[in-house]
């Protein structure tokens, strides 16, 4: 196991190494970010110059990116064209998508597997079938419509909640947006943990479990969850990565300021270092999170061993 | 927690034959599977009973019941889509299809106890062996983890599996098939039982691991004197350990008779074919005998006898009436104790 995860980490540095790259060449290429400044006044070519050597423009982008990596080592992520340290952005927004995030896995881990458990043992009836409709329609219809819908109907038309976030976001103001957010991976884990618990059932090893005269609550909590679990610990594993950066439209929505929030910010404004920073955290992010899940796999499933 | 044992308050009033209720009786048990095609008859009208102590063997081919019956008595029966229109399933006289789910329950594992074909398949692969057997003491005994691990490594060198301390934690994709039986069978005599249902216990394994795994089995059933009901279609372990034979045919009893008789004079032409496709070493080179034709389906049982179509000696009454279990006499009249066969031609079929 000890091997594995250090052969594992030393996997991850070619892979944050190409990623950050890549990402830090399309953001470079976009444009030119000195220009971009100016907006429509013509600059001063020298005060552009200057700009643009302190910034390392003016040199070849293989070098730009060991200088901007190296920076990156020592902490410093460099600063937005604003003036603003990014890493100071970081310190908003990271703890606010975080806090989303978690509310979102909360609810998909509680609901999902919930739900996809019940209409897994319910197959066939009234309840499965309104759970397997209802996942439907959510897969169906995009996250911003969703969006804005909850926050009519329920923020503006009824007036059970806040239309948007306050700037030092409560757990309970979080929660509406978490359920946007979760809800397309909430239908997934249903639908995973149904599909799961309906295969399981079948399995001799639950025959086994009820012919040893367990209870029904135990056949089911231990024997029949344990083993159905497995993908949808897989699933939500991932999806950890997958919704710290990928709340670019419910945040939009919500006004939250967090990781999302701040990307699109970055990508209209050209800002560069903002985008470029954000977005290597959340590649250590991903790769984290898939380690990590596949770690959970081996110790879930014994049958599975890194060697 | 207060249980009303409700098996011992009720008198047996069906008290059957000499020295008491007999441990398990089935009596005219019908199952029937409600599928989209139609109504499949799985056991049309089995009659069967287990004494302590006692092996039955029940015989058949695949689809031919034993193995629904014996979940029927388990209650681990789908239901629906099966569903039991008929019968009693009596333990100690009393029926166990009237009984509530959490009765139903406390007899399983407990009173009788059930060893599965695949034991790979039949054991969860996620649980270590020793949370697997230990559970059966957590929850009919309530003892703690630690107790129950403790019996557990002592179930496991009881069934002779090697170093049973270092392997208790282990899962069960780490064992061999024929260790993977043993735990099974451990599983299943736990509780100490009073009755077992071995469900093709040995199929799964290879011919030197079946001889020690029917050997533990009949071991250890003569030392708990516990009644074993063995499913098989395998007549060479049948003759080593069963003390008589069911043979099943088409959800029905076809043949029933105490071990060595059935071998030497079969009355029934099922039986008979299923003894002649038996290869012998002293008819090598000759072609092997086979009984023609396929089981029926379920869903279209033939009329009269089920055999009927396949059977070398079927007359026009074979067409159309069913016969009955009638009992099997010697030439002179007097009975055969124990013998029964279902066909109209039992006569010729044993003597003729």
């Amino acid at each position: 196991m000890g091997r594995y995860v250090i052969r594992r980490l030393l996997q991850m540095i070619p892979v944050f190494l190409g990623t950050t790259f890549i990402i830090f060449a399309m953001v470079y290429a976009l444009g030119d970010p000195v220009a971009q400044m100016f907006g429509d006044r013509t600059p001063d070519p020298a005060t552009v110059a200057r700009m643009r050597h302190d910034l390392n423009l003016d040199k070849p982008l293989v070098t730009q990116y060991v200088l901007y990596m190296g920076n990156i080592f020592t902490g410093d992520f460099g600063e937005a064209f604003n003036g603003q340290k990014v890493t100071e952005l970081m310190g908003e927004a990271f703890p606010t998508t975080l806090q989303l995030t978690l509310v979102a896995i909360s609810l998909e881990i509680v609901l999902g597997i919930g739900l996809g458990l019940l209409s897994g043992l319910r197959r066939g009836k009234i309840l499965d079938n309104v759970v397997l409709i209802g996942t439907l329609v959510v897969i169906s219809i995009p996250v911003f419509v969703i969006g804005y819908l909850a926050q009519y109907f329920l923020a503006v038309k009824w007036n059970w909640v806040e239309p948007s976030v306050s700037a030092d976001p409560t757990i309970d103001e979080m929660i509406l947006p978490a359920f946007v957010l979760a809800g397309l991976s909430l239908a997934y884990v249903t639908r995973l943990t149904r599909t799961s618990i309906v295969e399981n059932m079948r399995a001799d090893y639950l025959r086994t479990a009820v012919a040893k005269g367990l209870p029904r609550r135990r056949v089911i909590g231990v024997h029949l969850l344990r083993n159905s679990l497995i993908p949808v610990v897989t699933f939500i594993g991932t999806d950890v990565g997958a919704l710290m950066g990928g709340a670019i439209v419910t945040e939009g929505i919500f006004n939250i300021h967090g990781v999302g929030y701040q990307l699109l910010q970055g990508v209209v404004r050209r800002n560069s270092p903002t985008v470029v920073g954000f977005v290597t955290v959340l590649v250590l992010v991903f790769l984290l999170a898939n380690l990590i899940v596949d770690l959970l796999y081996a110790v879930l499933d014994p049958r599975i061993r890194y060697a | 927690m207060t249980t009303i044992e409700k098996t011992d308050s009720v008198p047996a009033p069906r008290a059957g034959g000499k020295g008491g209720t007999p441990l398990l009786q089935v009596r005219d048990l019908h199952v029937e599977f409600h599928t989209r095609d139609g109504v499949a008859k799985a056991v049309n009208g089995v009659n069967y009973t287990v004494n302590a102590g006692e092996t039955l063997a029940v015989l058949g081919e695949s689809g031919s019941g034993k193995s629904v019956t014996a979940q029927a008595i388990m209650g681990i029966l789908d239901m629906p889509p099966g569903k039991i229109p008929q019968g009693e399933i009596l333990f100690h006289g009393e029926d166990m299809l009237k009984m509530s789910g959490e009765q139903r329950r406390k007899i399983r594992g407990r009173k009788i106890a059930m060893i599965f074909q695949d034991a790979l398949s039949s054991l969860n692969p996620v649980l270590s062996v020793g949370y697997q057997l230990g559970e059966m003491f957590r929850v009919h005994q309530g003892l703690s983890k630690k107790e129950a691990k403790l019996k557990a490594i002592e179930l496991m060198d009881r069934v002779r599996i090697p170093a049973a301390k270092d392997r208790v934690s282990d899962y069960p994709h780490q064992f061999s098939g024929g260790m993977r039986q043993r735990i099974m069978i451990a599983m299943a005599l736990a509780l100490e039982p009073e009755l077992i249902i071995a469900d093709e216990p040995t199929t799964a394994l290879d011919v030197t691991v079946q001889a020690q795994v029917m050997d533990l089995l009949a071991e250890l059933q003569r030392e708990y004197n516990m009644g074993l009901i063995l499913i098989t279609h395998d007549l060479g372990v049948v003759a080593d350990v069963a003390d008589k034979i069911a043979v099943m045919y088409a959800g029905r009893i076809v043949e029933t008779a105490p071990v060595h008789e059935l071998y030497k004079r079969p009355a029934h032409p099922y039986t008979r074919g299923l003894l002649d496709s038996i290869p012998r070493l002293d008819q090598k080179g000759q072609e092997l005998f086979a009984i023609k034709g396929l089981p029926p389906n379920l869903l279209k049982i033939p009329t009269g006898c089920a055999f009927n179509p396949r059977c070398p000696k079927a007359q026009d009454i074979c067409r159309t009436d069913v016969p009955a279990l009638h009992t099997v006499t010697e030439q002179d009249g007097a009975e055969l104790p124990g013998r029964g066969s279902a066909c109209h031609f039992w006569k010729e079929t044993i003597h003729g």
